[in-house]
């Protein structure tokens, strides 16, 4: 019935690589987590702007990020945009040429899909923290004679940030665990690429994928942690 | 010099200022007395643009602060204005609180910022108070400490709204005592307040309000000594 006979040490060999890989996917989760705090905060003062049309742009990404599945945000970013004709780079392929190539690179598509599903979570993360922001902060703010951008920027945004700051790092460890799906866009750099292809090779499927497993766990683990300190030294108020 | 001329204001159908003429003179301290509901907060958000009004005009030096061309952001700088609640920004220290408009309004450089809003800090009382965070801070200080942010502004006007108010009775004190500080240094101040006996110390003028409408004004000794209308003189019976 269970014949399969563990074989750890040759699992062990790939370590190396799949470190390597681990340090590539925290590097598209980092990113992923920068651009979407960047983009979250843009689409927070689109909402807030009262004009309809940035509104509108707010409500579909966040509809779209939060109502259909990661994976199928990061197959739209490697394939949807190759099929409409969308041609962002030329240098996928570089020996079939320009012209020909409508692919985001594997690394940029998932890059992109993590990104778009994280501003459409962060987004909600800060909405939640500005409710959470007496409204008369803004009417101080604006009594001193501040404008509106600056009332968001410096006392408003602060706070929400501050608010979020624990939630965000929720967003970053499930950023490090979307990268796994680069698998279905060729993506075979990051940890579970790497870990995938080791496996074609050495057929050690349990220990490798365990192996996978525990570095997964131990990088989100720490990123927990260290929020956790980072945000009693950081917010002393 | 602070002109209202007949300032109508609706919340939805409430009518909270019906009809409000009142001028205030450069150096006078006004206060404004009244039951809750009877429109005098309502009339310093006006005076600053914070709220629109339905009809009327408010001149501050005679610019119309409602006038579609007016740059309120501008004119608030002259018009200082501190709430009951007090509005701390808490990510900020208190003398980050203080230098934090005149910097990015006033463009100020940031040894100015900190000199003008340590003086300011000092003149209230909190000189001990700089680095630290305003939840480490009496709700009596944090007050003060609204009251130099707006001060740090360089305001021509300062309006008070109801700041003892939410304060416990042992902390008002050093509240009305900055206030008297700034009425005796010359400031043209509007003060809402329910402190009957520091609005007979330190107005010139002291304003009834009741139900949108100013029913009465006059010096304090003639306001409190011989009130003319019924709702004033139950007004004040209640409050003794």
């Amino acid at each position: 019935m269970f014949n399969y006979s563990f074989r750890w040490n040759q699992a062990f060999q790939s370590l190396p690589d799949m470190l390597a890989g681990a340090l590539v996917t925290l590097e598209v989760a980092v990113l992923s987590m920068i651009l979407g705090i960047f983009f979250a905060i843009l689409l927070t003062a689109f909402r807030l702007s009262g004009n309809p049309v940035l509104k509108g742009i707010t409500t579909v990404w966040v509809e779209v990020a939060r109502n259909t599945p990661a994976l199928f945000q990061i197959y739209m970013a490697f394939f949807g945009l190759a099929g409409l004709g969308i041609l962002i780079t030329g240098w996928t392929q570089p020996n079939l040429g320009f012209a020909v190539d409508l692919r985001l690179s594997p690394y940029i598509a998932l890059l992109g899909g993590i990104t778009f599903n994280n501003a459409g979570y962060l987004h909600e993360n800060f909405r939640g923290a500005l409710k959470a922001i007496p409204e008369t902060q803004t009417r101080s703010a604006r009594s001193l004679g501040m404008s509106a951008p600056q009332s968001f920027v410096y006392v408003v945004m602060p706070q929400m940030l501050r608010i979020s700051f624990l939630p965000m790092t929720n967003q970053f460890v499930w950023a490090i665990l979307m990268t796994s799906l680069g698998a279905v866009i060729s993506m075979n750099s990051d940890l579970f690429g790497v870990t995938n292809n080791l496996v074609k090779i050495n057929f050690r499927t349990f220990e490798m994928f365990a192996i996978a497993a525990v570095i997964f766990y131990v990088m989100t683990k720490v990123i927990t942690l260290s929020a956790r300190l980072i945000a009693a030294r950081l917010f002393r108020y | 010099m602070i002109e209202i001329q007949k300032v109508r204001k609706s919340f939805g159908p409430l009518e909270v200022l019906k009809g409000i003429d009142l001028t205030v003179a450069k150096g006078e301290v006004l206060t404004v007395i009244g039951g809750s509901g009877s429109g005098k907060s309502t009339l310093l958000t006006c005076i600053n643009g914070l709220e629109p009004i339905d009809s009327g005009k408010i001149l501050v030096d005679g610019v119309e602060v409602h006038a579609k061309s007016t740059n309120l952001n501008k004119l608030r700088q002259k018009i200082g204005i501190v709430f009951q609640q007090w509005n701390a920004f808490p990510h900020l220290t208190v003398l980050e609180n203080v230098m934090l408009a005149p910097r990015k309004v006033l463009g100020r450089s940031k040894a100015e910022a900190e000199a003008e809003a340590e003086k300011q800090l000092k003149h209230v009382g909190l000189g001990e108070k700089l680095s630290v965070y305003p939840n480490r801070l009496s709700g009596g200080q944090q007050q003060r400490m609204a009251i130099a942010r707006a001060l740090a502004m360089g305001p021509e006007y300062m309006l008070f709204d109801e700041v003892t108010s939410a304060l416990d009775p042992m902390l008002v004190g050093e509240v009305l005592d900055t206030l008297r500080m700034l009425a005796s240094e010359g400031m043209t101040m509007i003060c809402v307040t329910h402190e009957m006996k520091f609005a007979r110390e330190v107005s010139d003028r002291v304003a009834f309000f009741h139900q949108g409408i100013m029913a009465e004004i006059a010096p304090p000794e003639e306001l409190f000594g011989a009130p003319k209308t019924p709702e004033l003189q139950k007004f004040l019976a209640a409050t003794h």
